[in-house]
């Protein structure tokens, strides 16, 4: 593998992407435009979040890579053996002892600690898209903090619902300032972001933008006063460790209606189960 | 307060290169007056409009509106962000077409509540509930806040378009020809509606049509508009009635008199 550069981009696409990832810790939620690469996987299978690990991995790190909230699936164990062949860097499933956490979809259970850094894949950056296709429109609409309107969104949920039904990639408002999309991570993950001591970073390959979260930043879910935010509860505890204060995924186990609810984050499941 | 007008405009002038949409138009709009602007197509009616509201880049002029506080701004050197947020906060924008005007994708109770969200307003209770006091004020059927306003008749949307710009209680509202393609029953019904509303909240208006009926019942004031050029002003009677400019004549005398 010795013909590839180490973490496989090239000292220039890393020191460009370096000088993104600096103006975006300095500006909070701030969507910042940067030349992606192409990368050797597909757009929508985290593109973005590979080349911010690439730009940011040193041989002194420790790598783990999350989906869904597991190490064991296809889209993590790719990731993660790809670093391992292009950088030789040690890779782990402990949220613990990682020094950057890749992930997708989940943030983990485990309360994170200074000096790490969690890299999100992002797919779509935008929070005002849906509403709002014109570019030039919503950068306008972020300049002049004309957010209001990201509370339609929420209007018709309740109007519709009864309560806002949104549950992932609920939008966030950072350090007070500027609406940022925290990628389709559950909302449950939600409020782990607020004051976070943990470094933030998110990339969206296919749409050439990253934004990033410093530690210890306020991060706010939008919500009306009489509608507070909430998170998803389940009835059960995780049927493996006995989690009552988990992220659970549904598995149907038989077709007999059988099902059971487990933790979504392996590791913290493991490490619960393993525990004396 | 009502010692200075709530708009005064003076030299504004539009070119588009060699073409001159509007040239050297000048007026003092105050409180509570209903200012109609006619002319046939073209004249340079709906610039004019863009141009004051400050949606389009003017060549030469100044508009200074007085604020709440008493401030005059002028309207054409603030900030985007200032100016921006001013037309939320004070002014209403009526378009011709309701469809530019609203939202499509989002139910009628969002469309006339985003306004007030966009201002601040943060208790869904309240932002309903003065949705359903102005979807009641323009005699939408209350039955139909959570229905998409693609399902609503043009003369529907039309009133769902001027719930959704005076339920900020703006002090000043531009319209463009806002009976356009109604046709004449609903269009009745929405002046009667209009002049009701003006007259009830002491609106300011700014009301710019090609139709001499709806330019007579809702406006106190008009100027007449020709290639760009303020050929005659007076009060609407005055200009309709005892019309000076030949311009003015010919328009008075194309209307067919039933």
């Amino acid at each position: 593998m010795s013909r590839y550069n180490f973490a496989f981009l090239d000292e220039h696409t890393k020191r460009m992407i370096r000088r993104a990832l600096l103006k975006a810790v300095a500006i909070p939620g701030y969507q910042v435009p940067f030349g992606s690469r192409e990368m050797p996987l597909s757009y929508g299978w985290g593109t973005g979040g590979v080349q911010v690990t690439a730009s940011i991995i040193g041989p002194d790190d420790v790598l783990k890579v999350i989906d869904q909230g597991a190490d064991d699936t296809t889209n993590a164990v790719s990731i993660r053996q790809f670093f391992r062949r292009t950088t030789g860097v040690r890779t782990t499933t402990r949220a613990h002892d990682a020094t950057i956490i890749q992930t997708r979809h989940r943030v983990p259970e485990t309360r994170l600690a200074e000096g790490q850094i969690v890299v999100f894949q992002v797919p779509i950056p935008e929070p005002l898209r849906w509403l709002e296709p014109r570019e030039t429109e919503t950068r306008t609409m972020h300049a002049l903090e004309e957010y209001g309107v990201m509370h339609v969104r929420l209007y018709e949920d309740i109007t519709r619902h009864g309560h806002v039904e949104t549950s992932y990639d609920y939008p966030v408002r950072v350090n007070g300032r500027y609406l940022m999309r925290p990628s389709p991570i559950p909302k449950f993950d939600n409020p782990k972001l607020d004051r976070n001591p943990a470094l933030l970073l998110f990339g969206a390959g296919r749409e050439k933008r990253m934004y990033a979260v410093p530690p210890y930043t306020s991060v706010r879910s939008l919500d009306f006063e009489d509608y507070p935010f909430t998170i998803e509860r389940w009835e059960h505890a995780c049927a493996l460790c006995g989690a009552r204060d988990a992220f659970l995924d549904e598995i149907v186990v038989d077709d007999k209606g059988g099902r059971m609810f487990v933790c979504s984050d392996t590791d913290h499941c493991e490490r619960r189960r393993s525990a004396p | 307060m009502n010692d200075r007008p709530l708009l005064s405009v003076r030299g504004l002038t539009k070119r588009y290169g060699e073409h001159v949409a509007c040239l050297d138009v000048g007026f003092d709009l105050w409180p509570g007056e209903v200012l109609g602007v006619v002319g046939e197509s073209g004249s340079g009616k709906t610039t004019l409009l863009a141009c004051l509201s400050g949606r389009a880049p003017v060549s030469a002029g100044c508009v200074e509106f007085t604020q709440r506080d008493g401030a005059v701004v002028n309207v054409l050197e603030m900030s985007e962000a200032a100016r921006r947020k001013l037309a939320r906060s004070d002014w209403g924008i009526v378009r011709q077409d309701p469809r530019e005007g609203l939202r499509l994708g989002v139910s009628a109770g969002a469309n006339v509540g985003e306004p007030l969200m966009a201002l601040g307003a943060r208790h869904y209770g309240r932002v309903r509930a003065a949705a359903l006091e102005w979807l009641d004020k323009v005699e939408i059927d209350l039955g139909r806040i959570d229905d998409l306003p693609e399902t609503f008749s043009g003369g529907m949307q039309q009133r769902l378009q001027i719930a959704r710009n005076l339920v900020t209680q703006p002090r000043l509202v531009f319209m463009d020809e806002p009976t356009g393609g109604l046709d004449v029953s609903v269009q009745a019904r929405l002046l009667d509606l209009l002049r009701g509303l003006v007259a009830d909240l002491g609106l300011s208006a700014i009301i710019v049509t090609h139709d001499l009926a709806v330019a007579r019942l809702l406006s106190h004031r008009l100027l007449v508009m020709r290639r760009g050029e303020v050929v005659e002003t007076g009060l609407t009677d005055q200009v309709l009635d005892d019309p000076q400019h030949p311009y003015t004549q010919l328009l008075v005398s194309s209307v067919l008199q039933p």
